[in-house]
């Protein structure tokens, strides 16, 4: 409806048109706002993702447990000498994602391995004292990874995360 | 939809797309270049403002949808998780059922315009034919709707909805086992009723196809209700329809807007905060407002099949109006006994809503037969004869004409409702003092609260001296079982800091387990704990209080309600008032008296309030003085108590109030702006058609 002046000339007219547009399309984005925002977790759920405590006393050496910490599993092994060395020995420089065993446990705790027990492929939870470096093997493509929960074979592309946690005691740890 | 389309995109993957699926071309032929009469007046927008409804309400139906949970177990609490943690999930709840009664009211205008405009006519039967369908299918999903909650009138309603089957001869008893697929109203029930109430809407959207489709084959119909002859009579859908209608929407928006932010629950019923319980029927049954007509024309027949045939007839009567009236003037503009009789009809509506809301004795029986018949013989009688002897005034040749004598009389319509709005508001204002002058009685006198209003806030000062009764004399019988500790540190609540509700978490023991020994235990309550019932289940409730089950309390405010009788309501809306349940909470609390006045009788175990209805109530006197100390130097007396647990229960039943109001502010802002932007482009646009 824009004549060949108004054209050249922004007119009043246009100016209140460009106006109500772009009000109505402030409008409509603000609106969007609370139909996606509601997708995210809801405040029962971020409250549920609480930190948890786990008592280590009752894993033996060379033993692992699966604790669940928002909706992961989380394994925590108990290492054997054995596992230690093995992890320590590995030149850092060849692995796929050069990490040091030491960066992975707490100082003073080194028998202890607590990673984030989801293959870093596609999401598997790899199976624990399997596969060729006595760690964790992954079943859905293959992914192996050793006794510090670095990845050494197969598709995945970085080591097992290692969560959040600390020693509240030397028996006891807080993860989360 | 009506011819090929002359729509020629020059895009050429437009043009690819168009040779193949001419769907540009349909909905520039339909939407843009479809010629609409140019007299329509506002009555015409509640067309456009449906099918946002209708928008409105899948989008947000299939969103409420992810989060709630059909089972009669878990569905209100999952509603009232929606209301308290998902994000904006208040806000989308109340858009939600506030939705459904815009659905309805702009249902009922565009109906009753229709009536009046005689847009049902030749050629425009099966258009009005597939608009009742539509008027059905919505009653059904609105009821099925009304169900999911769980609440006590869904349940109640539910029930009694599905018995009005029962009435049919022979097969009644097995078509309501089969519509509840129980023995009574369940699981099963709950189940298929929200399967359907997904499903039904999207039915709808289909027949609104055909209704859309029908309306384009025939042309709108217009205030002057003859058909457009020259190209003077229409405009093009866009520009000139697009922005009245949007204009006419952002007013529609501003209204439901209020509904949404100030008066969520104005329009829905207390007892539907009570959980369902199949034991215990609420005192009256009540549907939705806009069932209420239907409902007091089933309560008028005395035999129960007759009941329900009247129910269903009146609204199936719709369908074979063009048939009923045969008057060949469209418009009642020019049927002056048609115009007249049209506004008794509506009276006569407005007057069955009424007396469905009433109880079924005395007089109101009486008057709801004498409506009843009203209604029918409307159709069945007064419209077939009307259009036998009624002598019609001379209809303008065409639109244009119409159009161009209304430009000279304007005055006259201004000025009439300016008297009728300043008569209703006289009205209103005469309600108002008799209102006030019933007060003093039984009904709770109304306090002053922080919260009421729409700028009104939580007094934290209250919040944290309400939660201290709470905690030292409430908690000892009632649970709070939808508050959570750490809703003590969310903004809008006590004003606690995340460490001090964990403290105060950690003062409580909470059931946990099982652990790996397979045993339960016993742990310091954490942030994410709810409140904890002091009992373990309701018979244990009920054998440690004589026989009476203290209820929980986080929705007491919520759902207690007393009648504010007939014009009050009107008042209501405007003044944004909805502290009935805290009124009526804490005048219950103040309203012990040691002694039963002279001739009352108290049954064993009870005190007298004059508050509680029937004056008898279970519960001994909770509050006294000095009961509980305040370091804050507020007064230690009941009243003082009274108020603060009041103001915490108010929170506890809706933690989002503040977030509310806030948000409601800025929506309104916002649309006032818009509206008055768009009015003045829909000026500037129609200024070229004229
Ligand atoms: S997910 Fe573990 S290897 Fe693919």
């Amino acid at each position: 409806m824009t004549t060949a002046s108004s054209a050249d000339h922004p007119t009043r007219r246009d100016f209140l048109y460009v106006a109500t547009g772009a009000v109505a399309a402030v409008g409509a984005a603000a609106t969007v706002w609370p139909l996606v925002s509601q997708m995210n977790p809801d405040a029962s759920t971020i409250a549920a993702g609480a930190p948890i405590e786990v008592d280590l006393t009752p894993i033996a050496e060379g033993q692992d447990i699966k604790v669940f910490w928002r909706g992961k599993p989380i394994y925590i092994s108990h290492r054997t000498k054995k596992q230690i060395d093995e992890a320590r020995k590995v030149p850092v420089a060849s692995l796929p994602d050069p990490q040091s065993d030491e960066a992975r446990v707490k100082p003073g705790h080194d028998q202890w391995l607590v990673v984030v027990g989801i293959c870093t492929h596609l999401g598997c939870i790899p199976i624990a004292h399997e596969g060729a470096y006595d760690g964790f093997f992954c079943p859905c493509h293959g992914s192996v990874y050793d006794t510090s929960g670095r990845i050494r074979q197969g598709p995945a592309p970085t080591n097992l995360p290692v969560p959040p946690y600390t020693f509240v005691s030397d028996t006891k740890i807080q993860i989360g | 939809m009506s011819g090929p389309s002359d729509f020629q995109p020059t895009n050429p993957a437009l043009k690819w797309i168009e040779r193949r699926l001419p769907i540009m071309g349909l909905m520039h032929s339909s939407f843009v270049a479809y010629p609409t009469p140019r007299n329509l007046n506002y009555w015409w927008t509640f067309g456009a403002i449906l099918s946002l409804m209708l928008g409105v309400q899948i989008l947000t139906g299939v969103i409420l949808a992810m989060h709630y949970t059909p089972h009669a177990d878990l569905a209100f609490k999952s509603v009232e998780l929606i209301v308290r943690d998902v994000n904006y999930g208040w806000l989308l709840r109340n858009i939600h059922a506030s939705g459904a009664s815009m659905f309805f009211f702009a249902v009922y205008i565009h109906m009753f315009r229709g009536l009046y405009y005689g847009s049902y006519k030749e050629p425009r039967e099966v258009l009005w034919i597939l608009g009742v369908i539509i008027y059905l299918l919505m009653m059904a999903t609105g009821f099925m709707g009304y169900v999911l909650p769980w609440g006590q009138m869904s349940f109640w309603g539910a029930t009694v909805i599905t018995n009005l089957f029962s009435a049919v001869p022979y097969f009644g008893e097995s078509i309501v086992t089969l519509l509840w697929g129980g023995y009574s109203v369940g699981n099963p029930t709950l189940n298929r009723f929200f399967s359907l109430h997904y499903l039904l809407p999207f039915v709808i959207a289909g027949v609104v196809v055909l209704h859309i489709w029908a309306l384009h084959v025939a042309g709108q119909n217009n205030p002057a209700g003859v058909e457009p002859k020259t190209e003077k009579d229409t405009v093009a859908f866009t520009p000139y329809a697009t922005m009245k209608d949007m204009f006419g929407v952002s007013c529609f928006l501003l209204f439901f807007a209020w509904f949404i932010f100030y008066m969520p629950n104005y329009l829905g019923d207390a007892e539907n905060y009570i959980p369902a319980n199949p034991a215990v029927t609420p005192a009256h049954i009540v549907p939705e407002w806009y069932y209420l007509p239907f409902y007091a024309i089933l309560r008028s027949i005395p035999n129960k099949l007759a009941g329900v045939v009247a129910m269903f007839g009146a609204i199936l009567i719709l369908a074979f109006l063009p048939w009923l009236d045969s008057a060949k003037t469209r418009s009642s503009k020019y049927r002056p006994l048609a115009k007249q009789f049209f506004w008794m009809f509506v009276v006569v509506c407005i007057g069955l809503g009424y007396l469905g809301a009433q109880p079924p004795e005395g007089i109101y029986v009486i008057v709801g037969r004498i409506l009843t018949f009203l209604y029918f013989a409307y159709f069945l009688i007064l419209l077939p004869l009307l259009s036998r002897i009624e002598k019609p005034r001379p209809v303008p040749n065409s639109i244009a004409d119409d159009v161009l004598a209304k430009t000279g009389r304007k005055a006259a319509p201004m000025v009439s409702s300016v008297i009728a709005l300043l008569v209703a508001g006289g009205l209103l204002l005469g309600g108002a003092e008799s209102a006030r002058a019933a007060e003093g009685g039984t009904k709770p006198p109304a306090e002053k609260w922080s919260f009421a209003g729409p700028f009104g806030k939580f007094d934290r000062g209250a919040l944290q001296r309400g939660l201290k009764v709470y905690k030292e004399v409430c908690a000892s019988c009632h649970g709070l079982s939808f508050v959570a500790f750490r809703n003590l540190a969310e903004a809008g609540g006590p004003g606690y800091s995340v460490a001090q509700a964990q403290a105060f978490a950690s003062e409580y023991k909470v059931k946990d387990g099982p652990n790996d020994q397979g045993d339960m235990f016993e742990r310091p309550g954490r942030p994410a704990d709810y409140f904890p019932s002091p009992f373990p289940n309701e018979q244990a409730a009920r054998a440690a209080n004589g026989g009476a089950y203290p209820p929980d309390l986080s929705l007491i405010t919520k759902a207690r309600s007393y009648g504010r009788g007939f014009p009050m309501f009107l008042i209501d809306f405007f003044t944004q008032y909805q502290e009935q349940g805290p009124d009526y909470v804490a005048a219950l609390l103040q309203g012990y008296e040691d002694k039963a006045p002279a001739g009352v009788t108290l049954p064993e175990g009870s005190s007298y309030n004059k508050y509680f209805p029937g004056h008898a109530i279970k519960m001994p006197k909770p509050l006294n003085d000095g009961q509980v100390t305040y370091d804050d130097g507020s007064p230690a007396t009941v009243a003082q108590y009274a108020k603060d647990v009041t103001t915490f229960l108010m929170w506890a039943a809706e933690p989002h109030m503040e977030a509310r109001k806030a948000l409601g502010l800025q929506v309104f802002v916002f649309l006032i702006l818009l509206t008055v932007l768009l009015y003045f482009t829909k000026k500037k646009v129609w200024a070229n058609a004229h």
